[in-house]
């Protein structure tokens, strides 16, 4: 839709007919929608004033450096290190895009270039299902069954196979990193699908029919033409889908198994920045506590937002 | 010949991979979907809907307080997040394509709309919590307001953006002032796009959990009260979950069949506003 | 746009319109159960007061009181001198003695562990079943050669307290490396949220230990380990051995007393006074009356339900004392009214 159309904020020679009610009229309008507009900034700086003052004694005492890197986290000697937590995110969102990217990269193309017609709207339909479903029911589902299916069937055979590995070592435990990864990877899947989709339905209808026309397969076409052309917006949909992972809460807190340490195997129980502060937060016992939960709050906030800005600069701006 | 059968073998190769990655993104769904409402509909009762928990050991009782909590909540939230989502909404709609403030607006607009749930939760602990030295529902409704706010905006500006441009310079031709055209011919056209955008950002902060633990908290009473604890379905939940006690797991179940109704009709209602839209520009 | 004006002013006066008084209190989950019944066996009977308790940890609960933001808070471990010099004007009410029962998801039955071995397992040195150390305790007894999985609480808790107090007892190498405290540095193992996750943790793995109050071992039908106390007896939690941790002990002036590795052979050495934390002069005279009047109804008739619930009534001699205490609160700077 062209801008043309569209009467430019800017524009404020008024036609001399308009009285002056008219024009205060617009003045208000206008000011309201400005500090609306505004108001988005201001939130923004809200939410960073916010944690800036109950964070910065700690990040203040022993360095943010040093409360980034410290993997103590005692609550009693009022000592804190973010690195657990740290690790817990980065690992849990590593695994669940690692999951999950491939997948949604399938499905994309399923509904793009596969799908008859009929089928595209029921399957992305049932795909968008997935982003409807509540953090805390993904939480329920994964405490009592995907628990259960990681510690009894799942972890003990990957121990058997892969044990050696330190990555796949230790009792299996079923909560755990894995669990966490797994089923983050189900919930940031609809982020992944639908964002490529948007991404390959970009690639120009020339660029396609110019390949069938050299006698390419459909398969060919889709690597030769679609993903090429849709590199950078599918590696946004990768920022993305794991901007989303690093930031789910409920989830996460109930499956990792909330042990501030930081393991090397996929089966140790770990800790999220998201999910200490849901689980700490209100019974942070002093301002130090609080000072600390806020400061990882401060971390993850930082951090999303990054991953966001890169995902949004390598998506691209999208068309309304 | 054989070349060029081996490259349609693996184009089909190919194509039934894609086909299980959605077999494989569906098993979940399904799983999700057979769980709660078998175990979900187990524990379905009237008294799920009029009663409060029991205690832990006890007759199970209901959530029919947090239920109601969740409704107060989500109005609060409603209440404070609606105008200015909107409204900013109105604005980037209303400005030009290469107006920097507009842009940046825009550009933040995207970024806010990933902030992690409980940081909004943080906010409205420092905000509401700490200076009223009080739980209350509305400052869950503070944190839900701050998370549905820039996904908001985004979606009233491209709803409010397919209003046909015809529209609003018909009624700048005819020397109606800007804010009335917005107001009176704009705004009633985007009308039911806007009610879709509102809806679902309803249907996304009924189901958070986590900014509401240290804000709302929870109350085992009734409670409609703005300045106070209250009970909302997801903390229920999610205490029911963790606990020990079948008959609480059981309630969890049941709670979370609820939960995915109440998110499901919601974004049913919003299915059936948009496509009512759609009916409207063709007829 | 009329319905939602409607809605609005209906949702504005409905705090207005709500009956009587509505007290929050938050804090330990360790007398969760018995809480939530006396509450709701209380509130049926008076209509005009409501109590919300949320058990969100004894941390917490200390925490929330202190900063105002609760009515009362709930407490197992009693507030340290630090943390009461933060919270002026508050005292702490016992209401009940609990036991922090170590449970485990293993098939052995009465299973039995020393102080120093419970503290080498949680310390992560023992790490299997049928490590030598816990056979030595358990001859004649079967032991699975399983890992052990040991969960403990991630929250703040009054139960971690006293849990941890009775292993810094009885193992210098746990005072030493880790310490006492709501929350300490788990040298290894699950955290679970409130005696709720810990109780669900342990229920699910195969081959865990953990530490939760006795009711919720007892609800849940967990097996429990038979401790060895001081006397070199191995005691199991009941609420005879409970009783019996609390009977050799002197009462301070005001409350605050550690009963774990008690004397006595009768004793189970991890047990505990839970407390409300109130304030001696509440400034709503309707929330420090109601208050006060809840506690006396709770030392007297909310005894009688404690033992069903797998909690120890107070002592005769503590009732009487805390009696005391409580005709000597205020409300809104004047003496209470007991007497409705």
């Amino acid at each position: 839709m062209s801008m043309a159309h569209t009467a430019p904020l800017a524009m404020s020679g008024a036609p001399p007919r308009r009285a002056g009610s008219v024009r205060t009229g617009d003045r208000l309008w206008r000011l309201f929608l400005l500090a609306a507009g505004c108001g988005v900034f201001l939130l923004t700086a809200l939410i960073l004033i916010v944690l800036a003052r109950l964070a910065l004694p700690v990040l203040h005492q022993p360095g943010t450096w040093a409360f980034l890197t410290s993997s103590d986290w005692d609550p009693v000697a009022e000592s804190f290190g973010a690195l657990p937590f740290v690790w817990g995110t980065l690992v849990t969102s590593a695994v669940a895009v690692v999951l999950a990217f491939p997948v949604g990269l399938g499905v994309a193309l399923f509904i793009t270039e596969v799908a008859p017609t009929w089928l595209r709207r029921p399957v992305t339909f049932a795909i968008e299902l997935l982003s409807a479903v509540p953090s805390v029911v993904y939480g329920l589902w994964g405490l009592f069954i995907v628990v259960p299916w990681l510690r009894e069937t799942v972890e003990p055979a990957l121990g058997a196979a892969l044990g050696f590995l330190p990555l796949f070592s230790g009792p299996p435990l079923g909560l755990g990193y894995l669990a966490a990864g797994l089923v983050l990877a189900v919930m940031v899947l609809p982020t992944l699908a639908s964002v490529s989709i948007e991404v390959m339905r970009t690639v120009p209808a020339g660029l396609r029919e110019s390949a069938y026309a050299l006698g390419a397969t459909q398969w060919e076409v889709v690597r030769l033409a679609v993903l090429p052309h849709s590199r950078s917006g599918l590696v946004g949909a990768l920022v993305l889908g794991t901007g989303r992972a690093l930031g789910e809460t409920m989830a996460v807190a109930m499956l990792i198994g909330n042990a501030p340490s930081v393991g090397t195997s996929l089966f140790a129980p770990g800790y999220s920045l998201a999910s200490v502060i849901a689980n700490e937060f209100a019974e942070a016992g002093s301002d130090a506590h609080v000072g600390a939960l806020a400061a990882l709050g401060l971390v993850l906030f930082l951090v999303t937002i990054a991953f966001n800005a890169a995902a949004r600069l390598l998506i691209g701006r999208r068309q309304p | 010949m054989k070349a060029a059968l081996s490259r349609r073998v693996r184009s089909a190769a190919a194509f039934l991979l894609t086909a299980l990655c959605v077999v494989i993104a569906l098993v979940p769904l399904l799983s999700l979907a057979w769980l709660v409402v078998s175990r979900g509909w187990a524990g379905f009762s009237w008294a799920l809907l009029t009663e409060v928990p029991g205690p832990p050991g006890g007759a199970p009782g209901g959530v029919g307080n947090a239920l109601a909590g969740t409704g107060v909540v989500v109005f609060w939230a409603a209440l404070l997040g609606l105008p200015l989502g909107i409204g900013a909404g109105v604005f980037l709609a209303e400005s030009d394509h290469d107006d920097r403030l507009a842009s940046a607006v825009r550009f933040t607009a995207d970024v806010l709309a990933g902030v992690p749930s409980i940081v909004a939760g943080i906010v409205a602990y420092g905000l509401i919590v700490a200076p009223m030295k009080r739980f209350s529902a509305l400052a869950g409704a503070v944190a839900l307001a701050v998370l549905m706010l820039p996904a908001l905006a985004r979606t009233t500006e491209e709803l409010v953006r397919r209003v046909p441009g015809a529209l609003r310079e018909g009624g700048l031709a005819l020397g109606i002032p800007q804010w009335k055209t917005s107001l009176r011919i704009v705004l009633p056209a985007a009308a039911a796009g806007i009610a879709t955008a509102v809806l679902l950002s309803i249907a996304r902060i009924a189901g958070e959990t986590g900014p509401l633990l240290f804000t709302s908290l929870n109350n085992a009473h009734w409670s409609l009260a703005p300045d106070q604890p209250i009970g909302t379905l997801t903390v229920q939940l999610y205490n029911d979950a963790i606990s020990p006690y079948p008959a609480m797991q059981q309630r969890a179940w049941a709670t979370a069949l609820l939960l995915l109704v109440v998110v499901g009709l919601l974004n049913m209602a919003a299915r059936v506003v948009a496509g009512r839209r759609a009916e409207g520009a063709h007829g | 746009m009329r319905m939602f004006t409607v809605c609005t002013l209906s949702l504005v006066a409905a705090p207005l319109l709500a009956a009587g008084t509505l007290i929050t209190g938050a804090g330990a989950t360790f007398p969760y159960p018995l809480y939530a019944r006396w509450f709701s066996d209380y509130g049926k009977a008076r209509a005009e007061v409501q109590f919300n308790y949320q058990s969100i940890g004894s941390g917490g609960g200390i925490q929330q009181v202190t900063r105002g933001t609760v009515d009362f808070g709930a407490t197992d471990a009693p507030m340290t001198d630090d943390e009461l010099t933060r919270a002026p004007g508050i005292l702490h009410v016992p209401t009940v003695l609990g036991a922090v029962a170590v449970v485990h998801n293993t098939p052995v039955k009465d299973l039995r562990l020393s102080g120093a071995v419970l503290a080498s397992i949680f310390l992560g040195t023992v790490t299997r079943w049928n490590d030598p150390a816990i056979a030595a305790l358990n001859p004649g007894t079967a032991l699975p050669s399983s890992a052990i999985t040991v969960a403990h609480r991630a929250d703040g808790s009054g139960t971690t307290a006293i849990f941890t107090d009775y292993l810094a007892r009885v193992s210098p190498e746990w005072l030493k490396s880790v310490g006492r405290g709501k929350a300490v540095k788990w040298p290894t193992g699950l955290g679970g949220k409130g005696n709720d996750g810990v109780t669900a943790l342990v229920k699910q793995a195969p081959g865990a230990i953990g530490y939760v109050e006795l009711a919720y071992a007892n609800q849940n039908a967990l097996p429990v380990v038979a401790l060895q106390n001081r006397a070199g007896v191995f005691v199991r939690p009941t609420l005879a051995s409970t009783t019996a941790a609390a009977a050799g002990v002197t009462l301070p002036g005001d409350f605050r007393v550690s009963i774990t590795d008690a004397d006595g052979k009768d004793a189970y050495p991890v047990a505990a006074f839970t407390y409300l934390l109130i304030h001696a002069d509440n400034p709503d005279t309707a929330k420090g009356t109601a208050l006060a009047r809840f506690l006396w109804w709770a030392i007297h008739d909310g005894q009688k339900v404690a033992p069903s619930l797998d909690y120890a009534p107070l002592p005769a001699p503590v009732v009487a004392r805390v009696e005391e205490r409580i005709r000597q609160l205020k409300a809104g700077g004047k003496a209470v009214v007991l007497e409705p």
